[in-house]
C-alpha cells in the first residue's frame, strides 16, 4: 500500500513535468520591427503549449540588448547585428550570449501612388536620401520637389538603410524623421513628392513600392517575399534573437518552434521572409 | 488620558505630513540632480567612441581632426588630405568591416588573433589611409599614429548645426537647430493662442450670459483632459493635410502644424486662468467705472483688462510653459527635420520630440544618452525661467 502511494506520488509529480517539457516562461524585448512577428509566434506557441507565458515588448533594438545586459529580458530581438561596444559591455559583465537569425526582413522603398517613377538604382537612392538629388525630374519623373521621409536616427531600420543603401553616408538634414513606420506610410500616402522606406510587412496599397537595382541599372527587382528569399532583392536584412548562454535551456523550445516549418510559416504570414533551409 | 491620546495622534499625523512633503521635495531635488549629473557628462565625453580609435600612417602630417572634419571625411564630403591640413592625396577610408577586402580569413586566424598585426601592417602600407577600429585590435607595437579623442566643446554643442547622434565614427551633437526649432514652434503657438485665448477669456468672464458660461467653461476645461497623443493624431490626419493644401506646400508637416496643435493644447490653461483673473476684478472698481458713465465695453478695456493684466500674462506664460515641453503631439506633426527654421512652413525638430524619439534606443550611459539629458537640462531651464517669470509678475496683482 505504502509503495503504491509512493509510486503514485512520484508519477503525479513527474507527469506534469513530462507533459510540460515545452512549457516556458520568459520575456522578449527589443526591436519594433520584430514586434508583430514575435507577438504572433509567442501567441501561437502559448496556444500550442498551454501554461507557457511569453511576454513580448518593443522599444527598439538597443533597448532589447541593454535589457539583456541588465537582466530584465531573456531574449533580445534585434533588427541589426549586435554592435561592437554592446559586445564589449556584455564581455565586461561576464555574460556570454548566443545569436539566432529567425527571419529576414526586406525594406521596400515607397513613393506616392501618383508618382511616375517606378524604379531607381542604388546610386540614385543614395543621392536622393543624402540630398544631392532634390527633384523628381532628375530621375525621370515630373518636375516636383522630393520629400525624404526616414525613421528616427535610433531605429535599427534607419541604420540598416544607411549602411546598405546610403553607403554609410548621412541622411540629408532636410529629411523628415518619423517616430514610427506607420507614420511614414501615412505621410507618404498623402504627400505627392514623398519617398520613404518601410519593412515589407508594412507595405500597403496606399503607397507604391519601387523596383531597385544594385547593378547600376542592369536589372531592377521588385520587393517581395519571393525575391527577398532567393536573394535577388538586395535591400534585405536578418532579424536576430540574442539570449544568454546561461538561459539557453529555458528559451530553446521556443527558438526551435520559431525555426520549425510551422514557425516559419508564421514568418511568411506576417509578411517577413523565412530563413532559408 | 484622552487628551494624551489625541496629542500622540496629532504628533503622528504631523510626522506623516512632514515626511511625505520631505520625500516629495527630496525626490524632486534628486531628479534634478540626476538630470544635471547625466547631462553635464556630455562635456567630458568624446564624439568618437572611447572604445574605438582613429589611426593614420605615422608620416601623415595631420595630428588632429575636429568632429566636423571626421564627419566630413567619412561622409565623403572631404576627399583630399589637404582639406584638413595634409598633403594633396585622396583619403582612403577603412573600417573594421572592410578587413575582408584586404586579408582573407586564414590570414586573420580563426579567432581573429592576427587581426591587430594585420591592421598595423595595412596602415603602415597605406600612407593615405584613415582607419577606424576598436582599440581591442590595436597592436601593442602599433606603427601608425593614433589620433587623440577630442572632448565635445561647449561651443560645438550649443552652436553646432548638425544633429547626427548615431553617426559613426564621429557622432555630431549640434543642438542649435533643436533649440531654435523649439523656440520657433513656441513663438508660433503664442501668436495663435494669445488673441484667441484673450478674446475667449473676456467673452466667458464678462460678456457671456451665465447660462452660456456654464456651458462653455466645462467644455474648455474638457479640452485640457484630452491626451496629447490624440491631439497629435488629430494634427497628423487633419491639420497637416489642411496646411499642405491651403499653402500649396510639398509637405504639410511644418512648424505651423506644431504651433496650431500646441496653441490648442495651451488654450484651456490660458482661458481658465485669464478668466479667473478677469473675474476677480473688485466689484467696487467695476461699479465706479459704470457710475462715471462708462459703457460695459469701455469698462472692460479701460478698467478690467488693465487691472487683471498680470493675471492674464501669468495665464499665457503658464499655458506656453506647459506647451513647450509637449512631446507626442509635436513629434507627430512637425516632421522632425533638424534644420534651422526660416519660415513657419518648414519642418522643424524640437527638443522634447528629440528626447522622446531617441532616448529609447540610446545606449545607457553613452555619449548620445548624455547629450539627450543635456537637452533635458535646457528644456528644464527654459520652463523654469517661464515659471519664475510668473512668480515675478504675480505679486503686482496684490498691490
Amino acid at each position: 500500500m505504502k509503495k503504491t502511494i509512493f509510486l503514485l506520488t512520484i508519477i503525479s509529480l513527474a507527469l506534469p513535468t513530462l507533459l510540460n517539457a515545452q512549457k516556458v516562461v520568459f520575456k522578449i524585448k527589443g526591436s519594433d520591427t520584430c514586434l508583430p512577428l514575435s507577438q504572433m509566434e509567442a501567441e501561437t506557441y502559448m496556444k500550442k503549449f498551454p501554461g507557457s507565458s511569453i511576454t513580448v515588448t518593443g522599444g527598439g533594438s538597443g533597448v532589447g540588448i541593454s535589457s539583456l545586459l541588465s537582466g530584465t529580458t531573456d531574449i533580445a530581438q534585434s533588427s541589426r547585428k549586435i554592435k561592437m561596444d554592446e559586445k564589449l559591455k556584455m564581455q565586461d559583465a561576464g555574460k556570454a550570449f548566443k545569436e539566432t537569425i529567425f527571419a529576414y526582413d526586406a525594406l521596400a522603398v515607397i513613393v506616392h501612388p501618383s508618382n511616375k517613377v517606378s524604379q531607381l538604382t542604388r546610386e540614385q537612392l543614395e543621392s536622393i536620401f543624402t540630398g544631392s538629388i532634390t527633384n523628381w525630374k532628375e530621375v525621370g519623373g515630373e518636375d516636383l520637389k522630393i520629400i525624404v521621409y526616414s525613421r528616427e536616427t535610433s531605429s535599427g531600420t534607419y541604420e540598416f538603410f544607411k549602411e546598405h543603401v546610403l553607403n554609410k553616408k548621412n541622411f540629408a538634414p532636410s529629411a523628415l524623421l518619423m517616430p514610427a513606420t506607420g507614420a511614414i506610410v501615412q505621410s507618404v500616402s498623402q504627400t505627392r513628392g514623398a519617398i520613404g522606406y518601410v519593412g515589407l510587412a508594412y507595405l500597403e496599397s496606399t503607397v507604391k513600392a519601387l523596383n531597385v537595382s544594385y547593378d547600376k541599372g542592369v536589372t531592377y527587382v521588385a520587393p517581395s517575399v519571393g525575391t527577398a528569399q532567393n536573394k535577388t532583392y538586395p535591400v534585405s536584412r536578418p532579424l536576430y534573437y540574442y539570449f544568454l548562454t546561461a538561459s539557453e535551456k529555458q528559451v530553446k523550445p521556443y527558438l526551435d518552434y520559431v525555426l520549425s516549418a510551422e514557425g516559419q510559416q508564421i514568418v511568411m504570414d506576417v509578411g517577413f521572409v523565412p530563413v532559408p533551409k | 488620558m484622552k487628551r494624551r491620546m489625541r496629542k500622540i495622534l496629532e504628533k503622528i499625523t504631523e510626522g506623516i505630513l512632514f515626511s511625505s512633503s520631505t520625500v516629495t521635495s527630496l525626490a524632486v531635488l534628486l531628479i534634478i540632480l540626476f538630470l544635471f549629473r547625466e547631462g553635464l557628462g556630455i562635456f567630458t565625453s568624446t564624439s568618437v567612441d572611447r572604445n574605438n580609435v582613429l589611426a593614420v600612417h605615422s608620416l601623415n602630417p595631420v595630428n588632429e581632426l575636429t568632429t566636423q572634419q571626421i564627419g566630413g571625411i567619412f561622409n565623403r564630403d572631404i576627399l583630399y588630405w589637404d582639406e584638413v591640413g595634409g598633403t594633396h592625396d585622396s583619403i582612403i577610408l577603412f573600417t573594421i568591416n572592410e578587413i575582408g577586402n584586404y586579408y582573407n580569413e586564414e590570414e586573420l586566424g580563426t579567432d581573429f588573433e592576427f587581426l591587430p598585426q594585420k591592421i598595423d601592417e595595412l596602415i603602415s602600407h597605406q600612407p593615405n589611409m584613415i582607419a577606424y577600429f576598436p582599440n581591442l585590435y590595436l597592436a601593442g607595437n602599433f606603427h601608425g599614429k593614433v589620433l587623440p579623442h577630442n572632448k565635445i566643446g561647449i561651443s560645438e554643442f550649443f552652436a553646432g548645426k548638425s544633429w547626427y547622434p548615431t553617426s559613426e565614427p564621429a557622432a555630431q551633437f549640434g543642438i542649435l537647430t533643436l533649440i531654435l526649432g523649439t523656440l520657433w514652434v513656441t513663438l508660433g503657438a503664442i501668436l495663435i493662442a494669445l488673441p484667441i485665448g484673450l478674446v475667449t477669456a473676456i467673452y466667458i468672464g464678462e460678456v457671456a450670459h451665465p447660462r452660456m458660461r456654464s456651458f462653455f467653461k466645462p467644455l474648455i476645461e474638457l479640452l485640457a483632459g484630452i491626451p496629447s497623443v490624440v491631439y497629435g493624431f488629430f494634427g497628423l490626419v487633419i491639420i497637416v493635410p489642411m496646411i499642405q493644401k491651403t499653402f500649396n506646400l510639398a509637405v504639410g508637416e511644418t512648424a505651423l502644424a506644431g504651433s496650431i496643435v500646441l496653441a490648442i493644447m495651451a488654450l484651456p490653461v490660458i482661458i481658465t486662468i485669464a478668466e479667473d483673473a478677469i473675474r476677480t476684478t473688485p466689484v467696487s472698481l467695476r461699479e465706479a467705472s459704470l457710475a462715471l458713465g462708462a459703457s460695459h465695453w469701455q469698462t472692460i478695456i479701460r478698467v478690467i483688462l488693465p487691472y487683471s493684466r498680470s493675471g492674464i500674462i501669468a495665464a499665457f506664460i503658464l499655458g506656453i510653459g506647459r506647451a513647450i515641453g509637449e512631446t507626442m503631439a509635436v513629434l507627430m506633426v512637425t516632421g522632425n527635420a533638424a534644420m534651422i527654421p526660416t519660415t513657419f512652413l518648414e519642418p522643424v525638430r524640437t527638443i522634447p520630440a528629440t528626447i522622446a524619439a531617441e532616448l529609447g534606443e540610446a545606449p545607457y550611459g553613452g555619449t548620445h544618452f548624455k547629450a539627450l539629458f543635456a537637452l533635458g537640462i535646457i528644456l528644464f531651464i527654459i520652463t523654469f525661467a517661464f515659471n519664475t517669470m510668473v512668480e515675478f509678475i504675480r505679486p503686482r496683482k496684490s498691490k
